[in-house]
């Protein structure tokens, strides 16, 4: 949909699409079955400067601003629901980095991330701790040469590839946040496979086992690590999240309007069947009406809006259960074939759930959307 | 700064706290009125307002406790520009 996008905009968002066309769509399925993402794909993004877009050029970016920030989600969305997380996670990772570390982390890590020399991973999730983050056991304690990192982190998003990770932990009963390198003694990263979806996402179990880091690797310490440093990063993954689930219900929609134009049954198109005009109609509209809430949250990302946060998180809430639907409604048309490995709308489905989950499952949005909206006078 | 930063700020608290009155030296958060999302928020709305980055070294839960404590900084922040 074009209308109400710059001319900038509108070219971007052209450039997305045929990169979304002749680079995700044809692998995205074996990407899934293959549960990795092909490090060309990676290289591709580097070179393009769409790993993390957002970092200004000195870092590996553009500048992008936060409009054109979401086409670029949704096209990755209707491409690869992995490649979209993995530009999500790496633009969450740097920007914690940038704005909230020392000029040393900074420099050292924002344009390594940026430039795809380094993946970043986000570990603030733990096996008993999820959606209550604020309370996670990953305990560090101030050693001789820095600090001592023990506890586990699960379902951490490329965990497999990553060579840094923003892992967050308990300090002196305070949250705070480090920066821990890979090849850390005593961290190790067990892969987690066998997913439903976002298969590709190369998650694993990090596992700190008094993991020393040198001083200079705290980021954050105090309340704010939580209320501030983990809550910005989030923010900016649910918008992502939120715009890449339109884009994957458009991927729904469109793999649905050319299925039900060529499949015969009945002597007639499916599509002129009413029942699948229906199912259509239902479709097209989430889509749009998804898309217009991303585009309202993008404006206000873009102006700094004082109410941009709120509106990021009805996009978001809206956007992945309308994706879970459309993607429903997208196998069922299909029949058999929406099953299928051959076809793409399984795949859409099965990332469609994980878009209910990451970033605040739809049920702790509830909460959150109506505390912000009853705060508001 | 001065009165008008002060009633800026002011407005923009109470306009996101379920409480109709706010003295500027009180405590928002000790006295419960605000949620996890608030400080973000406050963040978004001081940068925007007065055309300061909030930084890591900024990052002390003390200065976005009361009404005063944010005028401070934001005075601090332009004075530093
Ligand atoms: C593919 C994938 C990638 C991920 N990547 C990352 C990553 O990179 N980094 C990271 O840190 N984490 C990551 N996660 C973890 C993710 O953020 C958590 O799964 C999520 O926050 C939910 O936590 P949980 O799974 O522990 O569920 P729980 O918090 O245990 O929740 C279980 C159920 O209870 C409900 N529930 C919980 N509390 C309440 C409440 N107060 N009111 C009502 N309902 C409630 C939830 O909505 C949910 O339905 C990833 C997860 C997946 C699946």
């Amino acid at each position: 949909m074009l209308h109400g996008l710059t001319t900038d905009q509108r070219d971007n968002l052209l450039a997305f699409a045929r990169f979304t066309d002749e680079h995700l769509l044809p692998h995205a399925n074996t990407w899934d079955h293959q549960e990795r993402l092909d490090d060309s794909i990676i290289a591709e993004l580097a070179a393009a400067h769409r790993l993390v877009p957002t970092l200004p050029v000195e870092a590996g970016g553009t500048g992008m601003d936060a409009v054109t920030y979401g086409l670029l989600s949704e096209e990755l969305g209707r491409g690869c629901g992995s490649v979209r997380n993995l530009v999500a996670v790496q633009g969450m990772v740097a920007h914690a980095i940038l704005r909230w570390g020392s000029k040393t982390l900074a420099d050292r890590w924002a344009p390594a991330i940026g430039t795809g020399s380094v993946i970043g991973s986000f570990a603030l999730t733990e096996p008993e701790v999820g959606s209550d983050a604020r309370n996670g056991t990953t305990t560090a304690r101030r050693v001789l040469d820095g600090y001592e990192i023990t506890g586990r982190k699960k379902w951490i998003s490329f965990a497999q590839r990553a060579g840094v990770f923003l892992v967050f932990a308990r300090l002196d009963d305070d949250p705070a946040a480090f920066i821990v390198e890979r090849d850390s003694p005593g961290l190790s990263v067990s892969p987690i496979n066998g997913l439903l979806g976002l298969r590709a996402s190369e998650l694993g179990e990090v596992h700190l086992d008094s993991v020393v880091v040198p001083e200079s690797n705290l980021l954050s310490h105090g309340r704010l690590t939580f209320d501030l440093v983990a809550t910005s990063s989030l923010d900016y993954g649910r918008y992502s999240t939120a715009y890449g689930s339109v884009g994957l219900a458009q991927g729904c929609l469109d793999a649905s309007l050319e299925y039900a134009r060529n499949r015969v049954q009945f002597d007639v198109p499916l599509a002129e069947h009413q029942l699948v005009q229906q199912a259509l109609t239902e479709m097209v509209t989430s889509v749009e009406a998804a898309r217009l809430l991303c585009r309202q949250a993008g404006q206000m990302r873009a102006s700094s809006h004082r109410d941009a946060i709120r509106q990021t998180l009805i996009a978001k809430y809206f956007a992945s259960r309308a994706g879970f639907e459309v993607a429903a409604s997208a196998v069922q048309i299909h029949g058999a074939n929406g099953v299928s490995a051959d076809y793409p709308v399984q795949r859409y489905l099965r990332d469609a759930k994980i878009q209910e989950i990451i970033e605040g499952t739809s049920q702790i949005q509830q909460v959150q959307i109506a505390d912000l909206t009853l705060a508001r006078t | 700064m001065g009165a008008d930063s002060k009633a800026r700020i002011r407005e923009f608290v109470l306009d996101n706290i379920p409480e109709t009155e706010l003295a500027d030296d009180d405590d928002i958060f000790e006295r419960g009125l605000v949620r996890s999302m608030f400080v973000m928020q406050l963040v978004v709305f001081v940068e925007q307002e007065f055309g300061v980055q909030i930084t890591g070294d900024d990052l002390r839960f003390d200065h976005f406790r009361s009404v005063d404590r944010v005028d401070e900084l934001v005075a601090r922040k332009l004075a530093s520009v």
